[in-house]
């Protein structure tokens, strides 16, 4: 499907991403208890916008809407790609270990966590 | 009458000199006002993650984070630093100084061959922090890694690569004052206070600068430019966090998540890897502090 807005579908799933984390972060600390259904939701979730980031980042998609893409993806999209590949491996390679239990949860969310932040420090605005 | 007036312009140079000379001196701790002193190197550990060593020092890019060897390149509007090697190599990087040389580095922003840094390096929030916590930090530094290699020169313009000159900058901002908690105020508060203002050195990126690079002061906390050049840095007095509650701010400091269900991007991912080290008292008390800064509107957005 082609994008006709992609500024509004990578925030779209950006927010969706982080409400998800926070709902994980959130059983990690025992807030919310564990929920085997929503924790497997998340990494669909997450799978998916892994699938979708690098297209969505088009030529024409550089500013608007107060994006806070910086322009390094554009000069680095190789990287970009690379890294939201890494997003989706270590979202693919820990799904089954964090739906299992609390404790399988707690190890893997650090590892996903950790994909995010790599892409976020170069490519995204701080502000 | 001519002789005399050469000899008068001469006597005028020579006390401008001496003048520059005397105000320029810069300043050190010495060994006699360390006392005995037994390392905590747990508090050394605490000390590296709110300083937010690593963020600079650690070599670009490597997975490991407590190799120190320097390298990193900071632009700003008077060059380009490029960050000095301080893992404990005694040829390289700090492995050599003596404990009053690191105390007087941070402290008073002086090397051990008595020249000044430059304020890249952020003595000017350092300054406030206690002899105990830098001991302590020193010890735990001297348990990491060596790694050698020294870092090539800094890559500034005249005039500004003239050290000496930052003698005059240090006298008109740096004040030499350690920490001085406020008794007013509770126990978390102050130490969310001494976190913050000294090893924490958040405003250094919270605030604007004036033409001379040192910190506005009416304007402290209020945002800044980006330190890598995109984009700004938040204002993060209750201007802007208002509806932020105390958690909200220490669970930003942990997850790096904001209240707006959000997360934080560019350096202060960094920071935030720094700061989920932290105890989570230590995070609360941060926040309670950030959570009490007055209501500044500040300069309008620096945007690009």
């Amino acid at each position: 499907m082609a994008q006709s807005d992609p500024i509004a579908a990578r925030k779209a799933l950006m927010k969706e991403n982080n409400n998800n984390a926070r709902a994980a972060v959130q059983m990690m600390r025992g807030q919310k208890p564990f929920d085997a259904a929503a924790v497997e939701a998340a990494f669909a979730q997450w799978a998916d916008t892994a699938q979708k980031l690098p297209g969505l980042f088009p030529d024409n998609s550089k500013t608007g809407q107060e994006t806070k893409a910086t322009p390094k993806i554009w000069q680095n999209k190789k990287d970009f790609d690379e890294k939201a590949a890494a997003f989706g491996k270590a979202v693919a390679d820990n799904r089954a270990k964090a739906t299992a239990s609390l404790d399988g949860l707690k190890a893997a969310i650090p590892v996903v966590g950790k994909a995010c932040d790599n892409c976020h420090e170069d490519y995204r605005l701080t502000q | 009458m001519m002789k005399k007036l050469i000899v008068s312009a001469a006597v005028a140079v020579v006390l401008v000199l001496a003048a520059f000379w005397f105000m320029t001196i810069s300043r050190t701790v010495p060994a006699s006002a360390l006392g005995p002193h037994t390392p905590d190197l747990a508090n050394g550990k605490t000390m590296f993650a709110i300083g937010g060593c690593t963020s600079c020092h650690a070599v670009p890019k490597a997975e490991d984070k407590t190799r120190l060897g320097g390298g990193l390149a900071l632009g700003s509007p008077f060059g380009t630093f490029y960050v000095p090697n301080t893992s404990p190599d005694r040829k390289d990087g700090i492995g050599a100084w003596s404990e009053a040389q690191f105390v007087t580095a941070m402290n008073k922003g002086t090397s051990p061959d008595g020249d000044h840094y430059f304020p890249a390096f952020p003595y000017m929030s350092y300054q406030r922090m206690a002899f105990n916590d830098l001991r302590d930090l020193f010890a735990y530094l001297k348990t990491l890694p060596s790694v050698q290699g020294r870092v090539r020169e800094h890559d500034l313009p005249f005039p500004f690569n003239i050290r000496r000159m930052l003698g005059l900058w240090k006298l008109v901002f740096l004040d030499g004052e350690p920490f001085k908690p406020d008794p007013s105020q509770s126990a978390q508060w102050n130490r969310g206070a001494y976190l913050v203002n000294g090893p924490g050195h958040c405003a250094e990126c919270h605030s604007p600068r004036n033409i001379l690079g040192g910190i506005i002061t009416g304007l402290r906390f209020t945002g800044g430019p980006a330190p890598d050049g995109q984009g700004g840095v938040p204002n993060i007095t209750q201007f802007k966090l208002k509806h932020w509650t105390v958690a909200d701010i220490a669970d930003l400091l942990e997850t790096g998540m904001t209240a707006d269900a959000d997360r934080v991007g560019g350096s202060m991912v960094d920071v935030v890897r720094n700061t989920s080290q932290l105890t989570a008292t230590d995070r609360m008390a941060i926040a309670t502090y950030i959570k009490s800064l007055p209501s500044v509107e500040g300069q309008a957005p620096v945007k690009k």
